[in-house]
């Protein structure tokens, strides 16, 4: 009746996970209790569950990445504390079966559900308002995306609680994550949530790829259209690209772990060489994914906080869409250690050293569109800055792996797990956040709290440096990735340096949720709200509305004359609209998302532990949930004139406060 | 409290002073070959870190906004000649790291045997990774080893490696290079212990439970000494067959050393043709055996033993 499933899937053994799911259900509990308590459930339900508006699952997204990080960091920390502990005869406190799944799920959660989650969030909240588009080209698929990352995210987060996680790595390498050697839930566990997720990802990716070729303003050519847009747009290319690829990988692993197939086995014919070209197929592409668009928020942080266009836009997108492509030629070199031949781990070594060019050349734009300007250093400035430092440190260790002589003693070693954090943290992380600062008011009307945030930036930046250059030291003294306890008194005193580290970085993360309560807290202040619409002087399209701007978005579609049009407009004083209004038509919430949400879930669950009626149950009500939204033609509505004149009055109104106040 | 200020710069040297940096310390040419690369990876990117990380500061300090002296040219966002530079300068920089890349990835591919001026016999030595420990089989001496591997320096070394359970890597970091050992297959790596010495070997890829101790001790020592060793194993009763090896290759963490004196001369065919149908590459001919070994009874049509 229930499968694998019985009490004992319940690790009530281990006491980190009791209290880690008591700490869970009582600020659960609180939440619900004061959604409950403050009569807040069909507010919550009509204007954010059920809502198709991209700047609230925007919202939602990165709401979703930053309890994400929570959950990735306390891995992080777990790992980088039991390291400290478990040297000479210590076992420390997290026994092999426990450690495999926290770095297991460490890498997991970070990648697919902290970084996609907070980079389809950005997504979601900048590129319709910087195209001067209504909303994207399909709402629903966006409702709908969201709710495959969060049922993702959920089944990676019961694992915790129900059963166990994978113990095989974040890329669950076969044949060591097939039957025979991981009979558990945990591999499982890994392929649904990934899976659903990656069919969120995937929407996501076609969506704004519509979005940004058939919805952008009237006289937006391809090379007018802003960088963040740009590198928005190269991601969702390899999002369509490689994550069918990761689909069909994982679909095969899959099979042989259901059916007894042998993909991937040991024997009959299976073989893992081809998993491993497989996976990083989309694997590197991934990666590409994650960091092109934090690349896109730097060029239009440093622009705005140094006054000036961005230097040279033409290369910066010609070199954008030269990383995209090369991107899909890089794989081999995650295993020049498998025994290709020496021509092939040359091409792609050298590959991977081409993509340094484009790279470096980005580097050089944002540097020198700081020369000569008038650089402000906001937070997001700070994180740019730091990021430029730290990822030209992160780069220069990326081309020194990317050497196959090199990696052939670099490969899996701690010093790859120092690259890699070098890139994510010091690229993807620092862009995210600088984001995050950046387009704040643009998503609530009050700008983050400045003093927090430089705090918050100062701790993560030691901290990394911290944390990450004993691990580079650490794999010079040949120390590999994945080590449960060691007993080499060389590599003890770098541990305990990475563990401090760690906590600076904990501190780093505390500052950023008091950044954000005294942010919320010091709201109506004056010098936070932002009336205008347009805090910092930008230069594109979403600085021209409201903040936060009506679900319509534009009340008029600007016309577009050439590059950062909002900027020129502004400069010569010209209103940026004066066409007459005319009702909006915007597509209706729709609960359709929840549901098939809900279904994927209870599909993906008794998958997992093999409950085949009730996953029967899940694949029913997902088809049933589709043909019923897809027979439902009440699906939109106009938005009238008067309340478009209405809102507009009330910008008009704030617009003339602040000019007042100034 | 100043003068301790001085010695701060010293303080990176001083932690690494009677420490082994095992890939800074090289112990063959292989390594010496990887540890060369590296460091001049390094230095030639450093001509470029360096000057962008000094730029970018000092950029962002020159013209910062309170400075109103700098120059502020607000519209300005094209220059010719300094994007001929910026993508000019990377890209010579990456052709001539290519150049490296193509030459050192030939010159020591890990499947090229290395040869000595005195044209030292090579010693074949067969690795098996097993969970979680090493096997080392010295098919032309008859003897077998768990988790030691004892070495004659000066003499290349040919590694045959494979793998009876999940994929694994096999890695001497003051040796060099490292390669894949993949169960039904038969990767090679050559290298070359140039000093007698305790070398730390270990397994560098992932492979459950018991990983963190699968390590073995690689003992170098001069020719004559190892061909003590050699007549000292065979003096053991211990014996690698068809009928001892899955007592053996049986799951286990931190195994102890162990040595045979005796090895079944097809076993490590054996292994990697259970794998693939009783087929094996001979390494030698390129032809393909049938092998007729008992281990070869494993079921292959079913990947789930348990």
């Amino acid at each position: 009746m229930l499968g694998k499933l019985s009490f004992s899937a319940i690790p009530l053994d281990v006491p980190i996970l009791v209290g880690t799911f008591l700490g869970v259900a009582v600020i659960g509990l609180a939440v619900l209790g004061a959604v409950t308590y403050y009569g807040k459930w069909g507010y919550l339900w009509r204007d954010w569950l059920t809502t198709v508006d991209h700047k609230r699952l925007a919202v939602m997204y990165i709401i979703l990445a930053i309890v994400m990080l929570f959950r990735g960091f306390a891995d992080a920390i777990m790992m980088r504390t039991q390291l400290a502990l478990a040297y000479k005869g210590n076992p420390g406190y997290l026994p092999p079966h426990h450690y495999d799944q926290v770095f297991s799920a460490h890498g997991t959660i970070m990648i697919f559900f902290m970084a996609m989650a907070f980079m389809t969030g950005l997504m979601n909240l900048v590129v319709p308002l910087q195209i001067g588009a209504r909303d994207v080209a399909f709402p629903f698929l966006n409702s709908l995306s969201f709710y495959m990352t969060l049922v993702g995210a959920l089944l990676i987060n019961i694992s915790l609680f129900i059963g166990e996680f994978a113990q095989c790595g974040w890329l669950v390498y076969p044949p060591l994550s097939e039957m025979q050697f991981s009979p558990g839930v945990g591999v499982d566990y890994y392929i649904w949530a990934v899976q659903i997720s990656g069919v969120g990802t995937l929407l996501t990716g076609v969506n704004f790829f519509t979005t940004i070729v058939k919805m952008r303003a009237p006289g937006m050519g391809w090379m007018q259209m802003p960088v963040f847009t740009w590198t928005a747009f190269c991601t969702t290319v390899l999002i369509m690209a490689s994550f069918p690829v990761l689909t069909v990988t994982l679909g095969l692993l899959s099979l042989d772990r259901y059916l007894g197939m042998h993909f991937f086995t040991n024997d009959a014919g299976g073989n893992v060489m081809l998993y491993l070209s497989m996976i990083w197929t989309w694997g590197h592409p991934e990666v590409y994914i994650l960091v092109i668009p934090a690349f896109g928020v730097f060029s239009e942080v440093t622009a705005t906080f140094s006054q000036k266009p961005l230097f040279g836009y033409k290369t910066m997108v010609y070199a954008t869409c030269s990383i995209m492509v090369l991107s899909f030629v890089v794989w081999v070199h995650h295993f020049f250690t498998m025994g290709a031949g020496a021509n092939v781990n040359t091409f792609f070594g050298i590959m991977t050293m081409i993509i340094a060019v484009p790279t470096g050349v980005k580097i050089f734009n944002w540097l020198f569109t700081m020369y000569k300007g008038r650089v402000e250093f906001t937070a997001p400035m700070y994180w740019t800055i730091g990021f430029m430092i730290t990822f030209s440190i992160g780069g220069m260790t990326g081309v020194m792996l990317a050497m196959p002589a090199a990696d052939w003693i670099l490969h899996n070693s701690l010093f790859l797990i120092a690259h890699f954090h070098n890139v994510i943290i010091g690229g993807v992380y620092f862009g995210y956040i600088a984001g995050m600062g950046f387009w704040f008011p643009k998503a609530f009307g009050f700008k983050l709290n400045e003093t927090w945030g430089k705090r918050a930036f100062w701790c993560w930046f030691v901290g990394f440096y911290l944390a990450f250059v004993p691990l580079y030291v650490l794999g010079l003294e040949g120390m590999t990735r994945r080590m449960n306890h060691y007993d080499n008194p060389d590599w003890y005193p770098w541990m305990l340096a990475a563990e401090a580290g760690a906590i600076v970085i904990a501190l780093g993360i505390v500052c950023q949720l008091t950044q954000l309560y005294v942010s919320i807290r010091d709201r109506n202040l004056p010098e936070n709200l932002d009336l205008t619409g347009d805090p910092w002087n930008g230069r594109t399209l979403e600085w021209s509305i409201s903040s936060p701007p009506p679900a319509y978005n534009f009340a008029v579609i600007p016309d577009i004359h050439g590059l950062d049009t909002f900027h020129t407009e502004k400069q010569l004083g010209l209103k940026a609209h004066g066409k007459p209004l005319a009702p909006i038509h915007m597509p209706k919430n729709t609960s359709a998302g929840v549901f098939i949400g809900l279904f994927s879930f209870i599909l993906g669950f008794a998958s997992i532990w093999y409950i085949w009626w009730l996953a029967a149950i899940g694949l029913i009500g997902i088809v049933a949930t589709m043909i019923l939204r897809s027979a439902n033609r009440d699906v939109d509505y106009y938005v009238p004139v008067s309340e478009i004149e209405h809102n507009e009055e009330v910008y008009s109104r704030r617009i003339a406060a602040a000019q007042a106040a100034e | 409290m100043k003068k301790l200020w001085r010695y701060l710069p010293a303080l990176p040297a001083l932690m690494l002073s009677g420490c082994t940096v095992d890939l800074l310390q090289p112990r063959g040419p292989v390594a010496v070959m990887n540890r060369d690369v590296m460091v001049a990876e390094f230095v030639i990117m450093m001509l470029v870190v360096v000057p962008t990380c000094v730029a970018t500061l000092y950029f962002a300090w020159k013209y910062r906004a309170s400075n109103k002296e700098a120059e502020y040219l607000p519209n300005w966002d094209h220059s010719t000649a300094i994007e001929y530079v910026i993508w000019g300068v990377p890209a010579i920089l990456i052709a001539f790291l290519g150049a490296i890349s193509w030459w050192s990835t030939h010159a020591y591919d890990p499947y090229r045997p290395l040869q000595t001026d005195d044209n030292v016999k090579p010693l074949n030595v067969q690795v098996v990774s097993l969970d979680w420990k090493w096997l080392f089989i010295y098919p032309d001496l008859g003897i077998a080893t768990i988790n030691q591997l004892d070495v004659p320096t000066n003499t290349p070394l040919d590694f045959q490696i494979t793998s009876d359970s999940v994929m694994t890597s096999f890695f001497i970091p003051r040796l060099g290079s490292m390669i894949y050992a993949m169960p039904g297959q038969q990767t090679q790596l050559h290298l070359l212990a140039s000093e007698p010495g305790d070398y730390l070997g270990e397994a560098s890829q992932f492979s459950g439970r018991g990983f963190s101790d699968m390590k073995f001790r690689t003992l170098a020592m001069d020719p004559a000494q190892f061909n003590d060793w050699v007549e000292k194993v065979k003096t053991g009763s211990e014996n690698l067959d068809d009928t001892t090896y899955p007592k053996y290759a049986a799951p286990q963490e931190a195994a102890p050393v162990q040595y045979f004196a005796h090895v079944q001369p097809d076993l490590f065919d054996g292994i990697v043709a259970k794998y693939n149908n009783g087929m094996v590459v001979d390494k030698t001919t390129g032809k393909v055996m049938h092998m007729q070994s008992v281990l070869n009874a494993a079921p292959s049509d079913t990947g789930m033993k348990e």
